[in-house]
Protein backbone atom coordinates (compact mmCIF):
# COMPACT_ATOMS: atom_id res chain seq x y z
CA UNK A 1 0.00 0.00 0.00
CA UNK A 2 2.91 2.23 0.98
CA UNK A 3 4.66 1.73 -1.63
CA UNK A 4 1.84 2.04 -4.37
CA UNK A 5 1.33 5.35 -3.28
CA UNK A 6 4.91 6.22 -3.31
CA UNK A 7 6.05 5.11 -6.73
CA UNK A 8 1.75 7.01 -7.34
CA UNK A 9 3.84 10.13 -6.12
CA UNK A 10 6.89 9.90 -8.16
CA UNK A 11 5.57 9.04 -11.27
CA UNK A 12 3.22 12.15 -10.58
CA UNK A 13 6.30 14.43 -9.49
CA UNK A 14 7.94 12.94 -12.82
CA UNK A 15 5.21 13.62 -15.09
CA UNK A 16 5.46 17.66 -13.81
CA UNK A 17 8.77 17.78 -14.46
CA UNK A 18 8.94 16.18 -17.55
CA UNK A 19 5.79 18.58 -18.79
CA UNK A 20 7.55 21.49 -17.58
CA UNK A 21 10.90 21.03 -19.33
CA UNK A 22 8.80 19.89 -22.36
CA UNK A 23 7.51 23.42 -22.76
CA UNK A 24 10.92 25.35 -21.79
CA UNK A 25 11.87 23.87 -25.37
CA UNK A 26 10.43 25.15 -27.99
CA UNK A 27 12.08 22.90 -30.45
CA UNK A 28 10.75 19.37 -28.85
CA UNK A 29 7.53 20.56 -29.09
CA UNK A 30 7.10 17.59 -31.02
CA UNK A 31 7.52 15.24 -28.55
CA UNK A 32 5.87 17.15 -26.15
CA UNK A 33 2.08 16.94 -28.35
CA UNK A 34 3.26 13.20 -28.33
CA UNK A 35 3.55 12.91 -24.35
CA UNK A 36 0.52 15.27 -24.67
CA UNK A 37 -1.29 12.33 -26.14
CA UNK A 38 0.39 10.23 -23.40
CA UNK A 39 -0.70 12.24 -20.32
CA UNK A 40 -4.40 12.58 -21.45
CA UNK A 41 -4.14 15.92 -22.85
CA UNK A 42 -7.02 17.08 -25.46
CA UNK A 43 -5.90 18.48 -28.16
CA UNK A 44 -8.01 21.01 -29.78
CA UNK A 45 -6.45 21.76 -33.13
CA UNK A 46 -3.43 20.15 -34.86
CA UNK A 47 -1.11 21.48 -36.83
CA UNK A 48 -3.16 20.76 -40.33
CA UNK A 49 -5.77 22.05 -38.83
CA UNK A 50 -4.27 25.50 -37.53
CA UNK A 51 -2.99 26.03 -41.05
CA UNK A 52 -6.18 25.34 -42.60
CA UNK A 53 -7.80 27.73 -40.18
CA UNK A 54 -5.37 30.69 -40.22
CA UNK A 55 -6.30 30.42 -44.08
CA UNK A 56 -9.52 30.73 -43.49
CA UNK A 57 -8.92 33.78 -41.14
CA UNK A 58 -6.83 35.69 -43.72
CA UNK A 59 -9.50 34.98 -46.14
CA UNK A 60 -12.28 36.31 -44.17
CA UNK A 61 -10.01 39.16 -43.20
CA UNK A 62 -9.77 40.22 -46.86
CA UNK A 63 -13.64 39.67 -47.84
CA UNK A 64 -14.32 42.50 -45.32
CA UNK A 65 -11.07 44.87 -46.28
CA UNK A 66 -10.85 44.60 -49.79
CA UNK A 67 -6.95 44.68 -50.93
CA UNK A 68 -6.33 45.89 -47.20
CA UNK A 69 -7.40 49.46 -48.43
CA UNK A 70 -6.93 51.69 -45.70
CA UNK A 71 -6.40 48.75 -42.84
CA UNK A 72 -3.79 47.76 -40.68
CA UNK A 73 -3.01 44.78 -38.68
CA UNK A 74 -1.63 45.15 -35.18
CA UNK A 75 -0.87 42.15 -33.27
CA UNK A 76 -0.85 41.92 -29.68
CA UNK A 77 2.58 40.88 -27.99
CA UNK A 78 3.56 38.69 -26.53
CA UNK A 79 1.38 35.36 -27.97
CA UNK A 80 -0.32 37.26 -30.63
CA UNK A 81 2.43 37.93 -32.71
CA UNK A 82 3.49 34.12 -34.09
CA UNK A 83 -0.27 33.90 -35.13
CA UNK A 84 -0.49 38.08 -36.89
CA UNK A 85 3.11 36.66 -38.84
CA UNK A 86 1.33 34.10 -40.41
CA UNK A 87 -1.82 36.24 -40.90
CA UNK A 88 0.36 38.92 -42.84
CA UNK A 89 2.04 36.36 -44.68
CA UNK A 90 -1.03 34.29 -45.62
CA UNK A 91 -3.05 37.85 -46.49
CA UNK A 92 0.34 38.82 -48.37
CA UNK A 93 0.32 35.97 -50.43
CA UNK A 94 -3.59 36.69 -51.40
CA UNK A 95 -3.27 40.29 -52.49
CA UNK A 96 0.60 39.70 -54.49
CA UNK A 97 2.38 40.95 -51.33
CA UNK A 98 1.29 44.30 -51.50
CA UNK A 99 3.11 46.25 -48.96
CA UNK A 100 1.11 45.80 -45.62
CA UNK A 101 0.94 47.92 -42.72
CA UNK A 102 1.84 45.51 -39.83
CA UNK A 103 2.10 46.73 -36.74
CA UNK A 104 3.40 44.90 -32.82
CA UNK A 105 1.73 45.89 -29.67
CA UNK A 106 2.22 45.47 -26.29
CA UNK A 107 -0.27 46.09 -23.52
CA UNK A 108 1.91 45.83 -20.47
CA UNK A 109 1.50 49.47 -19.34
CA UNK A 110 -1.49 49.49 -19.59
CA UNK A 111 -2.86 46.47 -17.88
CA UNK A 112 -5.62 47.22 -14.87
CA UNK A 113 -3.44 44.66 -12.42
CA UNK A 114 -0.08 46.11 -11.88
CA UNK A 115 -1.21 46.65 -7.85
CA UNK A 116 -1.26 42.51 -8.05
CA UNK A 117 1.86 42.12 -10.19
CA UNK A 118 4.50 43.62 -12.07
CA UNK A 119 4.63 42.32 -16.05
CA UNK A 120 7.69 42.79 -17.73
CA UNK A 121 7.12 44.76 -21.35
CA UNK A 122 7.40 43.69 -24.87
CA UNK A 123 8.52 45.57 -27.74
CA UNK A 124 6.00 48.13 -29.19
CA UNK A 125 6.48 48.28 -33.21
CA UNK A 126 4.08 50.24 -34.75
CA UNK A 127 5.82 52.88 -37.08
CA UNK A 128 2.45 54.08 -39.06
CA UNK A 129 -0.43 56.35 -37.80
CA UNK A 130 -3.79 54.37 -37.32
CA UNK A 131 -5.52 57.73 -37.34
CA UNK A 132 -8.85 57.16 -39.44
CA UNK A 133 -7.65 53.08 -40.18
CA UNK A 134 -9.32 50.13 -40.04
CA UNK A 135 -7.59 48.09 -37.28
CA UNK A 136 -7.50 44.00 -37.34
CA UNK A 137 -6.25 43.24 -34.11
CA UNK A 138 -4.91 39.93 -33.48
CA UNK A 139 -4.65 37.31 -30.23
CA UNK A 140 -4.05 33.77 -30.01
CA UNK A 141 -6.54 33.12 -27.50
CA UNK A 142 -9.68 35.20 -25.80
CA UNK A 143 -10.21 34.31 -22.64
CA UNK A 144 -11.52 36.91 -19.79
CA UNK A 145 -11.03 40.03 -22.11
CA UNK A 146 -8.93 42.07 -19.89
CA UNK A 147 -6.31 41.86 -22.49
CA UNK A 148 -8.18 43.49 -25.48
CA UNK A 149 -9.67 46.21 -22.92
CA UNK A 150 -6.18 47.03 -22.61
CA UNK A 151 -4.87 46.84 -26.05
CA UNK A 152 -7.91 49.07 -27.04
CA UNK A 153 -7.20 51.62 -24.98
CA UNK A 154 -3.27 51.46 -26.00
CA UNK A 155 -4.69 51.74 -29.52
CA UNK A 156 -6.14 55.19 -28.76
CA UNK A 157 -3.06 56.48 -28.21
CA UNK A 158 -1.72 55.95 -31.82
CA UNK A 159 -4.83 58.25 -33.18
CA UNK A 160 -8.06 57.65 -33.50
CA UNK A 161 -9.15 54.38 -35.67
CA UNK A 162 -12.00 54.71 -38.20
CA UNK A 163 -12.94 51.18 -36.73
CA UNK A 164 -11.58 48.33 -34.65
CA UNK A 165 -12.11 44.53 -35.28
CA UNK A 166 -10.82 41.12 -33.13
CA UNK A 167 -9.34 38.37 -34.85
CA UNK A 168 -8.54 35.65 -32.23
CA UNK A 169 -7.87 31.75 -33.10
CA UNK A 170 -9.23 30.81 -29.83
CA UNK A 171 -12.54 32.21 -28.30
CA UNK A 172 -13.06 30.62 -24.63
CA UNK A 173 -16.75 30.81 -24.70
CA UNK A 174 -18.87 31.93 -21.30
CA UNK A 175 -15.53 33.14 -19.38
CA UNK A 176 -15.52 36.89 -20.62
CA UNK A 177 -15.12 39.68 -17.86
CA UNK A 178 -15.48 42.25 -19.90
CA UNK A 179 -18.02 42.92 -23.04
CA UNK A 180 -16.27 41.90 -25.59
CA UNK A 181 -16.51 39.80 -28.78
CA UNK A 182 -14.04 38.41 -31.90
CA UNK A 183 -15.03 39.54 -35.40
CA UNK A 184 -13.02 36.60 -36.89
CA UNK A 185 -12.63 33.32 -34.65
CA UNK A 186 -10.61 30.56 -35.56
CA UNK A 187 -12.44 27.69 -33.03
CA UNK A 188 -14.67 28.77 -30.55
CA UNK A 189 -14.36 26.17 -27.00
CA UNK A 190 -16.07 25.64 -23.86
CA UNK A 191 -13.58 25.05 -20.86
CA UNK A 192 -13.83 25.83 -17.20
CA UNK A 193 -11.56 28.07 -15.37
CA UNK A 194 -8.69 25.64 -14.13
CA UNK A 195 -8.45 24.45 -17.51
CA UNK A 196 -5.69 26.21 -19.60
CA UNK A 197 -5.61 26.61 -23.14
CA UNK A 198 -1.73 26.47 -24.65
CA UNK A 199 -0.93 27.79 -28.33
CA UNK A 200 2.35 25.79 -29.13
CA UNK A 201 4.32 27.17 -32.56
CA UNK A 202 6.78 24.66 -33.18
CA UNK A 203 8.83 23.76 -36.24
CA UNK A 204 7.54 21.96 -39.15
CA UNK A 205 4.99 20.26 -37.89
CA UNK A 206 4.43 20.65 -34.43
CA UNK A 207 1.71 23.39 -34.20
CA UNK A 208 -0.64 22.72 -31.35
CA UNK A 209 -3.71 23.75 -29.52
CA UNK A 210 -4.09 22.06 -26.49
CA UNK A 211 -5.93 21.32 -23.42
CA UNK A 212 -4.42 21.11 -20.32
CA UNK B 1 10.07 38.67 -12.29
CA UNK B 2 10.84 41.66 -10.59
CA UNK B 3 13.37 43.49 -8.69
CA UNK B 4 15.15 42.35 -5.55
CA UNK B 5 14.84 45.28 -3.78
CA UNK B 6 11.76 47.12 -2.66
CA UNK B 7 13.51 50.45 -2.97
CA UNK B 8 16.44 52.46 -5.45
CA UNK B 9 18.84 53.27 -2.61
CA UNK B 10 21.67 52.73 -4.45
CA UNK B 11 23.37 50.40 -7.42
CA UNK B 12 25.29 48.76 -4.74
CA UNK B 13 22.57 46.93 -3.77
CA UNK B 14 21.24 45.76 -6.93
CA UNK B 15 22.50 42.60 -8.99
CA UNK B 16 23.55 42.21 -12.55
CA UNK B 17 19.44 41.27 -13.00
CA UNK B 18 18.03 44.00 -11.67
CA UNK B 19 19.89 46.22 -13.67
CA UNK B 20 19.43 44.54 -16.91
CA UNK B 21 15.46 44.40 -16.21
CA UNK B 22 15.52 47.84 -15.72
CA UNK B 23 17.52 48.87 -18.65
CA UNK B 24 15.26 46.54 -21.06
CA UNK B 25 12.02 48.08 -19.59
CA UNK B 26 13.61 51.80 -20.03
CA UNK B 27 14.10 50.88 -23.65
CA UNK B 28 10.17 49.76 -23.86
CA UNK B 29 9.22 53.23 -22.13
CA UNK B 30 11.90 54.72 -24.69
CA UNK B 31 9.49 53.80 -27.69
CA UNK B 32 6.70 55.28 -25.54
CA UNK B 33 8.31 58.49 -25.41
CA UNK B 34 8.36 57.93 -29.30
CA UNK B 35 4.67 57.83 -29.48
CA UNK B 36 2.23 61.01 -30.81
CA UNK B 37 0.54 60.13 -27.03
CA UNK B 38 3.51 59.82 -25.10
CA UNK B 39 1.27 59.43 -21.31
CA UNK B 40 0.68 55.35 -20.00
CA UNK B 41 -1.61 55.01 -17.59
CA UNK B 42 0.36 52.52 -15.25
CA UNK B 43 1.00 54.11 -12.55
CA UNK B 44 -2.68 55.78 -12.45
CA UNK B 45 -3.52 54.84 -8.63
CA UNK B 46 -0.40 56.25 -6.87
CA UNK B 47 0.88 59.37 -5.60
CA UNK B 48 4.40 60.32 -5.54
CA UNK B 49 5.92 62.96 -3.71
CA UNK B 50 9.67 64.66 -4.67
CA UNK B 51 11.39 65.85 -1.84
CA UNK B 52 14.28 67.79 -3.15
CA UNK B 53 16.66 69.06 -0.06
CA UNK B 54 19.10 69.96 -2.46
CA UNK B 55 19.03 71.98 -5.54
CA UNK B 56 18.59 70.23 -8.82
CA UNK B 57 17.52 70.78 -12.47
CA UNK B 58 17.79 68.03 -15.04
CA UNK B 59 17.50 65.19 -11.86
CA UNK B 60 13.88 66.97 -10.65
CA UNK B 61 12.38 67.28 -14.13
CA UNK B 62 13.20 64.30 -15.31
CA UNK B 63 12.18 62.56 -12.46
CA UNK B 64 8.83 64.69 -12.63
CA UNK B 65 8.17 63.78 -15.75
CA UNK B 66 8.70 60.62 -15.59
CA UNK B 67 5.80 60.31 -13.20
CA UNK B 68 3.32 62.39 -15.20
CA UNK B 69 3.96 60.14 -18.10
CA UNK B 70 3.03 57.36 -16.08
CA UNK B 71 0.00 58.75 -15.28
CA UNK B 72 1.06 58.94 -11.41
CA UNK B 73 0.22 61.71 -9.01
CA UNK B 74 2.88 64.58 -8.04
CA UNK B 75 3.80 66.13 -5.20
CA UNK B 76 6.74 68.38 -4.89
CA UNK B 77 8.54 69.52 -2.35
CA UNK B 78 11.86 71.61 -1.88
CA UNK B 79 13.20 72.59 1.43
CA UNK B 80 13.90 76.22 0.82
CA UNK B 81 9.94 77.39 2.09
CA UNK B 82 8.92 74.61 4.00
CA UNK B 83 8.79 73.45 7.59
CA UNK B 84 12.42 72.31 7.57
CA UNK B 85 13.46 75.61 8.11
CA UNK B 86 12.14 75.94 11.21
CA UNK B 87 13.56 73.10 12.60
CA UNK B 88 11.27 69.99 11.70
CA UNK B 89 13.81 66.98 11.54
CA UNK B 90 13.63 64.76 8.16
CA UNK B 91 11.67 62.12 9.71
CA UNK B 92 9.09 63.93 11.04
CA UNK B 93 8.98 66.37 7.73
CA UNK B 94 8.37 63.04 6.04
CA UNK B 95 6.25 60.90 8.42
CA UNK B 96 3.74 63.84 7.75
CA UNK B 97 3.74 63.78 4.08
CA UNK B 98 3.16 59.87 4.02
CA UNK B 99 0.68 60.16 6.59
CA UNK B 100 -1.23 61.95 3.61
CA UNK B 101 -1.46 58.19 1.59
CA UNK B 102 1.59 59.01 -0.15
CA UNK B 103 2.85 55.84 -2.29
CA UNK B 104 6.40 56.61 -3.00
CA UNK B 105 9.01 59.19 -2.25
CA UNK B 106 11.66 60.38 -4.89
CA UNK B 107 14.73 61.95 -2.48
CA UNK B 108 17.91 63.52 -2.83
CA UNK B 109 19.83 65.30 0.27
CA UNK B 110 23.27 66.65 0.58
CA UNK B 111 23.63 63.63 3.59
CA UNK B 112 25.17 60.75 2.51
CA UNK B 113 22.84 58.00 3.86
CA UNK B 114 19.81 60.09 4.23
CA UNK B 115 17.64 57.57 2.08
CA UNK B 116 18.91 54.50 3.62
CA UNK B 117 17.90 56.17 7.28
CA UNK B 118 14.68 56.77 5.85
CA UNK B 119 13.91 53.44 4.24
CA UNK B 120 14.31 51.78 7.97
CA UNK B 121 11.67 53.99 9.39
CA UNK B 122 8.97 54.48 6.64
CA UNK B 123 7.21 51.86 4.84
CA UNK B 124 6.62 53.86 1.22
CA UNK B 125 9.54 53.12 -1.23
CA UNK B 126 12.29 55.15 -1.81
CA UNK B 127 13.59 56.55 -4.63
CA UNK B 128 17.80 57.62 -4.14
CA UNK B 129 17.96 60.60 -6.80
CA UNK B 130 21.26 61.42 -5.03
CA UNK B 131 22.71 61.67 -1.84
CA UNK B 132 25.91 63.59 -0.95
CA UNK B 133 28.23 61.85 -1.85
CA UNK B 134 27.35 58.78 -1.92
CA UNK B 135 25.18 57.32 -4.54
CA UNK B 136 23.24 58.34 -7.83
CA UNK B 137 21.65 55.31 -9.10
CA UNK B 138 19.71 56.74 -11.61
CA UNK B 139 22.18 58.52 -13.31
CA UNK B 140 24.46 55.54 -13.39
CA UNK B 141 21.28 53.44 -14.69
CA UNK B 142 20.70 56.66 -17.72
CA UNK B 143 24.59 56.44 -18.45
CA UNK B 144 24.67 53.01 -18.72
CA UNK B 145 21.47 53.18 -21.43
CA UNK B 146 23.33 55.42 -23.40
CA UNK B 147 26.67 53.83 -23.75
CA UNK B 148 24.53 50.78 -24.42
CA UNK B 149 22.64 52.43 -27.29
CA UNK B 150 26.03 53.99 -28.73
CA UNK B 151 27.71 50.34 -28.29
CA UNK B 152 24.60 47.79 -27.75
CA UNK B 153 26.09 46.29 -24.94
CA UNK B 154 28.14 47.12 -21.76
CA UNK B 155 30.31 44.00 -21.62
CA UNK B 156 33.86 44.95 -22.66
CA UNK B 157 33.07 48.62 -23.20
CA UNK B 158 36.24 50.59 -21.62
CA UNK B 159 34.77 53.82 -19.59
CA UNK B 160 37.21 56.31 -18.06
CA UNK B 161 35.34 58.35 -15.69
CA UNK B 162 37.13 61.59 -15.41
CA UNK B 163 37.16 64.51 -12.96
CA UNK B 164 36.45 65.06 -9.27
CA UNK B 165 36.45 61.72 -8.33
CA UNK B 166 36.47 62.10 -4.28
CA UNK B 167 33.07 64.43 -4.21
CA UNK B 168 31.16 62.78 -7.17
CA UNK B 169 28.28 60.35 -6.24
CA UNK B 170 27.98 59.62 -9.86
CA UNK B 171 31.52 58.55 -9.86
CA UNK B 172 30.66 55.70 -7.80
CA UNK B 173 27.23 54.82 -8.68
CA UNK B 174 28.90 54.61 -12.08
CA UNK B 175 31.91 52.64 -10.77
CA UNK B 176 29.31 49.86 -9.21
CA UNK B 177 27.34 49.19 -12.43
CA UNK B 178 30.30 49.15 -14.68
CA UNK B 179 31.79 46.87 -13.14
CA UNK B 180 28.95 44.90 -12.75
CA UNK B 181 28.12 44.67 -15.94
CA UNK B 182 31.18 44.29 -17.17
CA UNK B 183 32.54 46.79 -18.58
CA UNK B 184 35.89 48.10 -17.92
CA UNK B 185 36.71 51.27 -15.50
CA UNK B 186 39.79 53.66 -15.19
CA UNK B 187 39.05 56.59 -13.21
CA UNK B 188 41.19 59.45 -14.20
CA UNK B 189 41.58 63.06 -12.38
CA UNK B 190 44.13 65.11 -9.85
CA UNK B 191 45.93 63.14 -7.08
CA UNK B 192 43.51 65.04 -4.78
CA UNK B 193 40.64 64.94 -6.49
CA UNK B 194 40.81 61.05 -6.35
CA UNK B 195 40.47 59.15 -2.98
CA UNK B 196 43.45 57.48 -1.86
CA UNK B 197 42.52 53.54 -1.79
CA UNK B 198 40.09 53.70 -5.01
CA UNK B 199 42.44 51.03 -6.93
CA UNK B 200 41.57 48.54 -3.48
CA UNK B 201 38.16 49.45 -2.83
CA UNK B 202 36.59 49.90 -6.21
CA UNK B 203 39.30 47.12 -7.89
CA UNK B 204 39.31 50.34 -10.89
CA UNK B 205 43.02 51.60 -12.38
CA UNK B 206 43.68 54.77 -11.60
CA UNK B 207 45.45 57.04 -14.20
CA UNK B 208 46.79 60.38 -13.27
CA UNK B 209 47.30 60.96 -17.29
CA UNK B 210 44.59 62.83 -19.13
CA UNK B 211 45.80 62.39 -22.40
CA UNK B 212 46.49 58.35 -21.63
CA UNK B 213 43.20 57.93 -20.14
CA UNK B 214 41.49 58.75 -23.57
CA UNK B 215 44.13 57.01 -25.75
CA UNK B 216 42.40 53.76 -23.37
CA UNK B 217 38.86 54.47 -23.26
CA UNK B 218 35.98 54.29 -25.58
CA UNK B 219 33.72 56.22 -23.50
CA UNK B 220 34.87 59.64 -21.25
CA UNK B 221 32.52 60.32 -18.71
CA UNK B 222 33.06 63.84 -17.53
CA UNK B 223 32.06 64.76 -14.55
CA UNK B 224 31.74 68.51 -12.88
CA UNK B 225 34.32 69.68 -10.48
CA UNK B 226 32.32 70.25 -7.35
CA UNK B 227 32.91 73.49 -6.00
CA UNK B 228 30.12 73.80 -3.13
CA UNK B 229 31.70 70.13 -1.57
CA UNK B 230 35.02 71.57 -1.20
CA UNK B 231 36.01 73.05 1.73
CA UNK B 232 39.28 72.82 1.08
CA UNK B 233 41.91 73.93 -1.86
CA UNK B 234 42.48 70.77 -3.65
CA UNK B 235 43.82 72.44 -7.09
CA UNK B 236 45.01 76.04 -7.36
CA UNK B 237 43.12 77.45 -10.40
CA UNK B 238 40.16 76.77 -12.11
CA UNK B 239 42.09 77.64 -15.06
CA UNK B 240 45.12 75.55 -14.49
CA UNK B 241 42.24 72.40 -13.64
CA UNK B 242 41.44 73.44 -17.75
CA UNK B 243 44.61 73.54 -18.49
CA UNK B 244 45.68 70.40 -17.29
CA UNK B 245 42.57 67.66 -17.08
CA UNK B 246 39.98 69.81 -19.42
CA UNK B 247 39.13 68.18 -22.46
CA UNK B 248 39.25 70.23 -25.65
CA UNK B 249 38.77 69.74 -29.57
CA UNK B 250 42.76 69.43 -29.89
CA UNK B 251 43.42 67.07 -27.50
CA UNK B 252 40.30 64.62 -28.94
CA UNK B 253 41.60 65.05 -32.85
CA UNK B 254 45.13 63.81 -31.03
CA UNK B 255 43.63 60.51 -30.36
CA UNK B 256 43.73 57.47 -32.41
CA UNK B 257 40.18 56.96 -32.22
CA UNK B 258 37.06 58.93 -32.01
CA UNK B 259 35.66 58.86 -28.22
CA UNK B 260 32.38 58.58 -27.09
CA UNK B 261 32.14 61.86 -24.29
CA UNK B 262 29.24 61.53 -21.72
CA UNK B 263 28.72 64.07 -18.49
CA UNK B 264 26.28 63.96 -16.39
CA UNK B 265 25.27 67.72 -16.38
CA UNK B 266 26.11 70.73 -15.57
CA UNK B 267 28.42 71.94 -17.14
CA UNK B 268 30.81 73.95 -16.04
CA UNK B 269 32.06 74.96 -19.77
CA UNK B 270 35.90 75.74 -19.86
CA UNK B 271 36.74 73.87 -16.89
CA UNK B 272 36.23 70.18 -17.49
CA UNK B 273 34.83 70.74 -20.81
CA UNK B 274 35.51 72.88 -23.45
CA UNK B 275 32.42 74.26 -25.44
CA UNK B 276 33.81 72.73 -28.61
CA UNK B 277 33.97 69.57 -27.27
CA UNK B 278 30.22 69.59 -25.43
CA UNK B 279 28.42 70.53 -28.61
CA UNK B 280 30.16 68.15 -31.11
CA UNK B 281 28.76 65.28 -32.57
CA UNK B 282 30.74 63.19 -30.09
CA UNK B 283 29.10 64.28 -27.09
CA UNK B 284 25.68 62.57 -26.02
CA UNK B 285 25.44 64.63 -23.42
CA UNK B 286 21.90 65.57 -24.58
CA UNK B 287 20.94 61.70 -25.27
CA UNK B 288 21.63 61.16 -21.62
CA UNK B 289 19.44 63.69 -20.44
CA UNK B 290 16.98 62.19 -22.63
CA UNK B 291 17.32 58.80 -21.79
CA UNK B 292 16.90 59.68 -18.00
CA UNK B 293 12.87 59.64 -18.45
CA UNK B 294 12.81 56.69 -20.40
CA UNK B 295 15.26 55.23 -17.02
CA UNK B 296 13.44 57.03 -14.58
CA UNK B 297 9.82 55.83 -15.79
CA UNK B 298 11.31 52.20 -15.81
CA UNK B 299 12.55 52.47 -12.24
CA UNK B 300 9.02 54.54 -10.69
CA UNK B 301 7.49 51.22 -12.68
CA UNK B 302 9.44 48.71 -11.41
CA UNK B 303 9.26 49.64 -8.04
CA UNK B 304 5.77 50.48 -7.64
CA UNK B 305 4.14 47.29 -6.92
CA UNK B 306 3.14 47.02 -3.65
CA UNK B 307 0.82 44.83 -1.40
Amino acid sequence: MVKCLISNLIIKHLTFFIKYIYTILPRKRIEYLLLCKFLGLKTLLNHQQINLTIKRLANQVLENHVQLHNTVIIGIQPRGIRLSDRIVAEVGNEINNKEIQYGKLDITFYRDDIRKEIHFPNQTDITFSIEGKNVVLIDDVLYTGRTIRAALDALMDFGRPEKVELLVLIDRRYSRQLPIQPDYTGKTIDSIVSQKVKVLWGEEGGDAVVLD
Amino acid sequence: MALSTRHLLGIKDLTAEDISLILQTAQQFKEVLQRPIKKVPSLRDITIVNLFFENSTRTRISFELAEKRLSADTINFTASGSSVSKGETLLDTVNNILSMKVDMVVMRHSASGAPHFLAKHIPAAIINAGDGINEHPTQALLDALSIMEQFGTLKGVRVAIIGDIMHSRVAQSNIYLLKKMGAEVIVCGPPTLIPKYMEEAFNVRVEYNLQKALEWCDVANVLRIQLERQNQVLFSSLREYNLVYGINRRLLESLPKKITIMHPGPINRGVELDSDVADSDQSIILQQVENGVAVRMAVLYLLSNRQ
